[in-house]
């Protein structure tokens, strides 16, 4: 017997009976469906996790206060001890002690609400200096970045995210016009470039005020010279871990610490903070991979229900083919192919469905999804494999049927 | 005439259970090419057993059978597989063709088995169509067919791959007497025609059409009348 021809058999019988064969590749269609998902969500994050490093910049250190035991920065007193001053900003500044570092921005920030008229908004104000632009490389749209005499007269300026000046003024034209926090009056003078792709909503939901401003008008609190975090730029990608030393032996050295075990700092690169904060996808894509895993198993089963019926129903027909000339092994390839194509029918439309998952998804959940093209191969290719592991049982059962009996059968 | 069906000594035994059944008792018995046989026998007396070996859809327990000359009792079954597919076609009482398959897809299906190129099949299941006065049907489904004309179908397929043996079990059980005139008269038209027709039957009428008439009883042939008798 010919391939064509088997394969002819098995997919007329599969058309014969469409509602059965529907219905027993609904199971492989959720489970490929939930495959092609899990791979798009996991491929979204991991294209997030690489733009934001793209976009802030590879080359990025941040020294944040608090010691911290684990090198993923992330552990400790993450800024819970006010350990970092501007003065340890202006020594990593410092050419002599750190040639590796391009620039320096110190950060010191809080959540606060703004006021435009009647309109209210909570946001992260960030007092920090004019390299703050150069170090975090963001452009302003419109108006200008702070400047440095802006720091030195603690001026009553403000610079705003794109986002929360489109909700402090609606959408229309913010610099010039005022914001005002706890009764004090801030002229925008600046709003910066959104950043896209950015999943990471503080940053384009921020207000930058002259550190000086922050510390002596706005927020005070005990130590005027602490600040929250010290974003660092090193000169080049490469020179990244030359600068991570740097930092590390001046900070220490001017804290007097002997021992790195006991600095009262911690400095982490971007990448290792983005990795951290990826392992919550991992978690997530591991939960929806284990949903595929048993709705493939589920479906597989389905499958080996159905062929097992199919062959029980269509005794008599694999007896009229034994009596005229077919081998058991035609039998058995003609049952395998069907469940195969069963497997193939529901792989494809699983792969169909995930393509209008990944479209409509992001539109209800904050979640990117990009579809993988080998990916959605092997899900088709596994849904075949499903198919024939699960036809094997049922193709055997009808390949060993003696003729007669299955003649005899009413 | 040479034999085209050769029985010597042929039994056949069934478990059932713990006992021990046999269908046949020692069957000796000789079909010669061109020749129209019909097995009588009441139910029970071993002739669907019979017609089971005659068809190589069983193998003997004992004893030779021999179709076309060739010793069917040690073949396996994919060899058994082949010998059907190649010497003997099949009518049925059920008729047992497929309901989703036009009636020509249904006459070429032993060519399918044989690999037959799809053209050639196409032809040959049109001509064994053509053959019991069916070529206006071919596109037919069993379902828009009598069942006299359902049975001519399932006649064309037992002809396609021009067998040497006809085997017939009952193949006017389910049809009414127009019908039965109907396929007896072509199943006689084959045998005049040169093929060798085995017809298995508990009806006298449809005995009398054949040349030799051979009674089994309890396993045995019982007695072998000539057609006068029967």
């Amino acid at each position: 017997m010919r391939w064509r021809d088997t394969v002819r058999t098995a997919t007329e019988a599969v058309r014969t009976h469409r509602l059965r064969s529907a219905l027993t590749m609904l199971g492989i269609l959720i489970g490929i469906t939930a495959v092609i998902l899990t791979v798009g969500l996991g491929n979204g994050a991991k294209a997030d996790v690489r733009d934001q490093i793209n976009e802030l910049g590879t080359n990025i250190l941040v020294v944040s206060p608090g010691s911290t035991t684990d090198s993923d920065g992330l552990r400790g007193g993450f800024g819970s001890a006010s350990t970092l001053t501007t003065q340890d900003a202006a020594a990593l500044a410092s050419a002599d002690n750190a040639p590796d570092v391009q620039a320096v921005a110190a950060v010191t920030s809080s959540s606060v609400s703004l006021v435009n008229g009647d309109t209210n908004w909570t946001t992260t104000i960030m007092g920090t200096t004019p390299s703050w632009q150069e170090v975090r490389s963001r452009e302003v749209t419109s108006g200008r970045f702070i400047d440095q005499d802006d720091v030195d007269d603690a001026a009553l300026v403000v610079v705003l995210g794109p986002d929360t000046a489109d909700e402090l003024f609606d959408g229309g034209n913010a610099v010039g016009q005022t914001v005002t926090y706890d009764g004090t009056s801030l002229e925008v003078i600046g709003v910066l470039e959104e950043l896209s792709s950015s999943e990471q909503t503080s940053n384009n939901d921020l207000a930058i005020v002259p550190e000086s401003t922050y510390a002596e008008r706005l927020v005070g609190g005990s130590d005027r010279n602490s600040v929250s975090s010290i974003y660092v730029k090193a000169s080049s990608e490469g020179a990244l871990s030359a600068a991570y030393q740097e930092a590390d032996a001046t900070l220490l050295n001017l804290h007097g610490i002997t021992s790195a075990d006991d600095a009262d700092f911690s400095i982490a690169t971007q990448e290792s903070i983005l990795t951290a904060a990826s392992s919550v996808d991992k978690t997530m894509t591991v939960m929806l991979g284990g949903i595929a895993v048993i709705s493939l198993l589920v479906g597989g089963i389905g499958v080996m229900n159905i062929m097992l019926v199919s062959v029980t129903e269509r005794i008599r027909e694999i007896g009229l083919r034994k009596a005229i000339g077919a081998r058991p092994r035609n039998i058995r390839r003609q049952f395998l192919v069907e469940a195969s194509v069963l497997g193939l029918a529901g792989g494809l439309l699983g792969v169909l469905l995930g393509i209008v998952g990944a479209v409509l998804l992001p539109r209800f959940a904050d979640a990117r999804v990009i579809l993988s093209v080998p990916a959605s191969l092997l899900a088709i290719a596994m849904a075949i494999g499903i198919g024939v592991v699960f036809g094997v049982y049922p193709a055997s059962r009808a390949a060993r049927l003696a003729p007669i009996d299955a003649l005899r059968n009413e | 005439m040479s034999a085209v069906l050769e029985l010597h000594d042929v039994t056949k035994v069934y478990a059932a259970g713990e006992l021990e059944v046999k269908a046949l008792a020692g069957v000796t018995l000789d079909i010669h090419e061109g020749e129209m046989v019909a097995v009588i026998g009441p139910s029970g007396s071993g002739k669907s057993t019979l017609m089971h070996i005659l068809g190589c859809l069983d193998v003997p327990t004992a004893g030779t059978f021999r179709l076309a000359g060739e010793d069917v009792s040690e073949l396996d079954e994919d060899r058994l597989a082949d010998l059907r597919n190649r010497h003997i076609g099949f009518v049925f009482q059920q008729f047992n063709l497929l309901a989703y398959l036009p009636a020509w897809r249904n006459v070429e299906l032993p060519l399918v088995y044989a690999g037959v190129e799809p053209h050639e099949r196409h032809e040959r299941a049109l001509a064994a169509l053509g053959q019991v006065g069916l070529a206006n049907r071919a596109e037919h489904k069993p379902g828009e067919l009598s069942g006299g004309q359902q049975q001519r179908v399932a006649i064309a397929r037992a002809l396609v791959t021009e067998p040497a043996l006809i085997l017939a079990d009952e193949p006017t059980g389910n049809l009414d007497s127009t019908s039965t005139g109907e396929v007896l008269d072509l199943l006689d038209a084959l045998h005049r025609s040169g093929r060798t027709v085995v017809l298995i039957t508990h009806e006298a009428d449809v005995a009398d059409r054949a040349q030799r008439v051979i009674q089994i009883r309890d396993g045995l042939v019982w007695q072998e009348p000539d057609h006068a008798v029967a």
